[in-house]
């Protein structure tokens, strides 16, 4: 049996020391992973048996025309050096154009990441709010008809085809009361009203002053936000519950209540503060998971967010395209990985 | 036997005894008693009564079904639901939405079934052999689970269902291929923790090799948690495999499977509601009763909740 | 409990939220709003652009030297930026006199130098779509003698045999004959590429509109082009969002948010048609849907199997049933409407007829054959019915669904069964279908012809390839028109395609809206004579 790392070797050095040690081995791992993705992604690209350069010259084009595509996309060459080809232009930032919108892929990105954010972003704030003191409710009246009613609330939010509620949604929200606005981000006469700065809507027409916008905007996110934030809601919920039960049922709080605190005190100053961490952890993934882009709610939408982006490339075999949105997503679920451990690592004194 | 010697217990007695006679013995003792426990969780009951009429249903389809799945008539399509001959109505082609409901339920418990068990056993066998080489065998292992993580989840299914072609066996593998990576670490977190137990110590040296010590000793002890975590999966499972349908990448046509039947029918979702709309709450009643299920299943089960 | 008043405060609030936007019932009155699929665009640049999103946009920004009236299709092409042209007498050179005063949008003057430099930029190119004047015999070497501007507002054309006239002119109506603007082209040229990088997302066109944003799969903005010689258009900006449901389109409809929809199905059509405030229309356009059978199979090359599946499709069922309204039956390689089109419907469902044929070929208990489709729901019903009908006589089909690209690879590369898809004309003259329907120079796999139906069948006509290469090279109006009639109703009888459908396309429209024209069969959209 080996162990890779021994960890008293570490303990004599200095604290800089082994933060830089912590850092660069971070730095590895990201960049390992990294490196895994994009050749995971490049590998499916290439034996996928849609034809990339189809995509660009149609399906009239002569072989003359075809043949020409094809090296100039450098598919004659071997793949291992398509792939070093690849590697070097990202290294230097470059991850090509994609052939299906013709602008570099970084542009795109730019464009479709917001997007996705915004929508995520809100999504999880609203699983969070409802879902942390739904969790918490149900784990302090356990066994009553409370927990059932949160347990089948957060259950259904689990089961429900998103693309079904989604259409059922717009028709009644939309189409028959008219409380919200339609698909895509924002009505087409407010759009390229506001500078784009972070790309996120809401952020950019607060950060203009222009409120008519913003409200439009508004009314356009409000519902698929509502639908993935019901469902992070729905796994917010059930953990929280999870964690509160476990904490509620040691002994300290056996012991609090002896001493007589008042029960919101023992919820919320002794149970609910032991369980932040891991809740925290809980949330950045979830968050992560909604980072990745809900195809189907994006399709309904209209949303133009990476989701959609990264699908529709995929079955044109824009690999390009494919690989900026995966390396994108990617580095952003392993940085919140990265983040929840740190957290980890400073609020827990047991973790090392 | 030792228990010939005593007063005959019941069966109950038998299995809810404090003293178990041997490990078997123990073992079913231990289901009993959560059993009873998983009994009291009306919920989870409930979702465990709606599995087996699935099944129930799946089995018996040919009879059940009143019509022929794959029957066309386009002079009766989109008959709204309670039609004489079409109690759930008919769709876009004028087949029967119940008797494709009715068979579509052996596709989806075909494609709940495979992943429930490919997946798990993936990650279970990277998960334990990780855990418990340690090492670099650990940190490659750990590295391939990260990439699979960090991978966007619809996305590396449709990357690998465009690559092998659609399908209901590809969509199954697709889908297996996103969900291994948390059960190896599920499995890697309780082989950690169980790899240095003096049980262990003794078993390996009595002589036991790598591979049985694993197989027989750890795996069990695995089980557990990762049946929690299958059942409550199993709803997301249902859903992607639908979602896949949705694209168009899953069961071909006419296959009646419950995802591709929603994306028939959404082109009438505001007119003819029906169509989409009966796949879909079999769709929602089904990940649901998974949901209710597991969710019993870990109260029950998990350890970490412990009895308060 | 104060959880509880917490939760149902932010209820309350949310619900508050929703209820305080705006509803507008309108769009503006010098805006144009319309919903349609537009993720086939993947290049803005004239001499590359092939798909029906991107010519609708080409149509508005780009003129041509000759070019369709949208108020009136049925007259044929007439002038544009050329006012008036004469005819050699060997027919071979064709010299265009410019129309005056016309500037770009950028306020450049449109010249002779101009035609020059966009028409041999797109031979140059070699893009997809150049077949459609390399046919003529332009090639990148002899460009400089054949394709050139004699002064400024003179441009002259020699093609290397005699074409019947309104072949060569009717060419130079589509997307590939927009004229750019070399002066600004020119200045975005990077390494030689004659500014195609810079087009494929820029505009430099001297049509009624320009390019005011794109944004891929999301929306494309044209704005008014107050150069533009027949009058600034009235709409101010025309914006074409990408809305990928019928339901949502509809929805979007009815609350006024969009003035046109475009990708309707048939139920959503007859919910709006009964609404109020709103129109439906329907134009007859050129896509005609088919199957087809390859050669290279042997049993599906035997002619009398063929008839058979001629006779096993439900046509009038599908007609009237999912496909109602949106494609009406047609089984004649030329689309309704153009030179030399026929009506003639010899063939309908007819089980008992099949399966003697069937018998007959030998195979009186049906075979198993695959048929591969793209995911396109229309499509798949289609391929549905086949499967029932086809059934019926013992034919066993499976189906395989793909991504477009997929099944595309596959039917190029020559290795299906049977392929159910639609083909567009790319200009509107009777070659632009007869030379893929009916033409196959060469059916060795080495020939690689694959931008020939034909040839991506396998079937083998060095007959049928003569007439219809003798058809092109006919100036008689009457004369071509009956070449064309006697080869299809011949195709109609022998070939491995079973033409089906042409399509309609059904626009739900706010009845304020006028003058919007979706080109027929011909053409795509023109906005410039739209008014509210």
């Amino acid at each position: 049996m080996t162990t890779v790392s021994n960890p008293t070797k570490g303990r004599r050095r200095s604290p800089f020391y082994r933060f830089a040690i912590k850092t660069l081995q971070t730095l590895a791992t990201i960049a390992v992973t990294m490196l895994g993705l994009l050749f995971v992604t490049f590998f499916i690209g290439r034996v996928m048996p849609v034809d990339p350069v189809l995509s660009i010259v149609g399906e009239r084009a002569s072989k003359e025309i075809y043949d020409n595509a094809y090296r100039a996309l450098g598919l004659d060459k071997p793949l291992i050096v398509q792939f070093f080809y690849y590697l070097r232009d990202v290294v230097q930032g470059d991850f090509g154009t994609s052939l299906r919108t013709g602008f570099p892929v970084i542009n795109d990105i730019k464009r479709v990441f917001p997007a996705t954010m915004e929508l995520a972003t809100i999504g999880t704030i609203m699983g969070v709010v409802i879902g942390v003191p739904l969790g918490v409710l149900a784990a302090v009246k356990r066994g009553t008809w409370i927990d059932q009613v949160a347990r089948v609330v957060a259950l259904i939010g689990y089961s429900m085809p998103v693309f079904w509620i989604g259409l059922i949604g717009l028709l009644v929200f939309y189409g028959i009361l008219g409380w919200i606005g339609g698909p895509g981000r924002l009505d087409i006469f407010y759009e390229d009203l506001v500078p784009q700065v972070t790309g996120m809507i809401l952020i950019d027409s607060a950060l203009d002053g222009n409120w008519e916008v913003f409200r439009n905007a508004f009314s356009h996110i409000v519902l698929p936000a509502s639908l993935l934030g019901y469902y992070s809601l729905a796994y917010i919920s059930r953990m929280t519950r999870s964690f509160m039960l476990e904490q509620l049922g040691s002994e300290y709080i056996t012991t609090a209540r002896v001493k007589g605190l008042s029960e919101w005190n023992v919820i919320w100053k002794h149970a609910f503060a032991n369980i932040k961490v891991p809740l925290i952890t809980v949330i950045a993934l979830s968050y992560a998971g909604l980072l990745e882009g809900s195809v189907l709610t994006e399709i309904i939408f209209s949303w133009p967010g990476i989701g959609s982006y990264i699908t529709t490339s995929l079955l044109s075999a824009d690999m390009n395209a494919v690989m900026g949105g995966t390396v994108v997503v990617g580095l952003v679920f392993v940085l919140l990985n990265i983040f929840a451990e740190l957290l980890y690592k400073f609020f827990d004194p047991r973790a090392t | 036997m030792s228990i010939n010697d005593l007063p005959r217990p019941t069966w109950r007695e038998w299995l809810l005894t404090d003293t178990p006679t041997s490990r078997n013995h123990a073992r079913l003792a231990n289901m009993y008693q959560a059993w009873l426990a998983f009994r009291g969780n009306h919920m989870a009951m409930f979702g465990l009564g709606i599995l087996l009429f699935l099944v129930f249903v799946a089995a018996l389809a040919p009879w059940l079904a009143p019509h022929d799945p794959f029957i066309q008539d386009l002079g009766a399509r989109l008959q709204p639901p309670g039609t004489p001959g079409y109690i759930l109505g008919s769709d876009s082609l004028g087949r029967d939405i119940l008797s494709r409901l009715i068979y579509g339920s052996r596709i989806t418990l075909y494609i709940v079934t495979l992943v429930a068990i490919v997946a798990p056993l993936a990650g279970l066998f990277v998960g334990t052999v990780a855990g418990y080489a340690g090492g670099w065998a650990d940190i490659l292992l750990m590295r391939i689970t990260d990439i699979f993580l960090a991978f966007p989840r619809l996305v590396l299914a449709l990357a690998f269902v465009a690559a092998l072609g659609a399908g209901i066996e590809n969509a199954v593998l697709a889908i297996s291929l996103t969900a291994w990576p948390p059960y190896a670490r599920i499995a890697r977190a309780e082989t950690l923790t169980i790899r240095n137990t003096d049980y262990i110590h003794a078993i390996r040296l009595q002589g036991a090799g790598p591979l049985r010590i694993i197989t027989k000793h750890i795996w069990p002890l695995c089980i557990s948690s990762l049946v929690v975590r299958v059942t409550l999966d199993m709803a997301g499972i249902i859903l992607a495999a639908a979602g896949l349908g949705f694209l168009g990448l899953g069961a071909q046509p006419p296959s009646p499977e419950w995802g591709a039947m929603i994306s028939e029918g959404r082109k009438f979702i505001l007119d003819h509601w029906w169509v989409a709309t009966m796949p879909g709450l079999a769709i929602f009643t089904v990940s649901l009763a998974f949901n209710l299920l597991g969710d019993g299943l870990r109260d029950v089960l998990d350890p970490k909740e412990g009895k308060s | 409990m104060k959880l509880r008043s917490m939760m149902i405060g932010a209820a309350v609030a949310a619900v508050a939220g929703m209820t305080v936007v705006p509803a507008i019932a309108a769009t503006p009155a010098n805006m144009l709003v319309i919903a349609n699929r537009i993720d086939d665009i993947t290049t803005l640049d004239p001499a590359e652009s092939f798909e029906f999103a991107g010519s609708d946009v080409a149509r508005n920004i780009y003129s041509r030297l000759v070019n369709f009236d949208p108020k009136d299709l049925n007259a044929g092409y007439g002038p544009d930026l050329a006012e008036s042209w004469t005819v050699s007498e060997d027919g071979k050179t064709i010299t265009f006199k410019m129309r005056p005063g016309v500037k770009f949008a950028s306020g450049n003057p449109v010249t002779a130098k101009d035609a020059e430099y966009s028409l041999r930029r797109a031979i140059i190119l070699n893009k997809t779509p150049s077949f459609i004047l390399t046919q003529f015999g332009f090639t990148p070497e002899n460009v400089n003698e054949t394709i050139k501007a004699l002064d400024d507002s003179t441009f002259q054309i020699t093609t290397d045999q005699r074409y019947a006239t309104s072949f060569v002119l009717n060419c130079l109506t589509a997307t590939i004959g927009g004229i750019v603007d070399s002066k600004v082209v020119m200045e975005h040229e990077v390494n030689g590429d004659m500014g195609n990088e810079w087009l494929r997302t820029n505009t430099a066109g001297s049509g009624a509109y320009t390019l005011g944003s794109w944004k891929p799969n999301e929306s494309v903005t044209l704005i008014a082009n107050p150069n533009f010689y027949q009058g600034e258009p009235a709409m101010k900006r025309v914006v074409v969002r990408h809305v990928q449901e019928s339901a949502t389109q509809r929805l979007m409809l009815e609350r006024g948010d969009i003035d046109v929809a475009r990708n309707l199905n048939p139920e959503d059509i007859a919910a709006v048609a009964a609404e109020d405030g709103i129109a439906v229309d329907s134009e007859l356009r050129g896509r005609l849907m088919y199957i087809s059978m390859n050669q290279k199979n042997p049993i599906l090359s035997n002619p009398k199997v063929v008839e058979a599946i001629k006779y096993l499709i439900d046509y009038k069922g599908m007609q009237d049933s999912f496909l109602r309204g949106q494609y009406t039956i047609h089984q004649a390689f030329l689309p309704a409407t153009y030179l030399g089109a026929i009506d003639d419907t010899p063939y309908s469902l007819n089980v008992e007829k099949a399966k003697a044929l069937l018998a007959e070929a030998g195979y009186p208990d049906g075979f198993e054959a695959n048929i591969i489709v793209r995911e396109a729901q229309e499509r798949i019903e289609i391929a549905q019915s086949l499967q029932n009908t086809f059934a019926q006589a013992g034919i066993k089909i499976n189906i395989t669904v793909g991504t477009a690209k997929q099944i595309l690879g596959e039917y190029r590369a020559r290795k299906h069964d049977i392929y159910l898809g639609a083909w567009g004309p790319d200009y509107p003259d009777p070659n632009t279908n007869a030379g893929t329907f009916a033409i196959n120079p060469d059916n060795s796999d080495e020939a690689g012809l694959t931008g020939i139906l034909a040839w991506r069948n396998a079937w083998d006509i060095p007959e049928m390839t003569k007439e219809t290469l003798a058809a092109v090279v006919e100036n008689d109006r009457d004369v071509r028109a009956q070449m064309y009639e006697k080869i299809q109703r011949e195709h109609q009888a022998t070939s491995p395609f079973a033409i089906m459908y042409q399509k309609i396309e059904q626009t739900g429209r706010a009845e304020n809206v006028h003058g919007l024209n979706l080109g027929g069969a011909i053409t795509a959209v023109s906005y410039w004579n739209v008014t509210k």
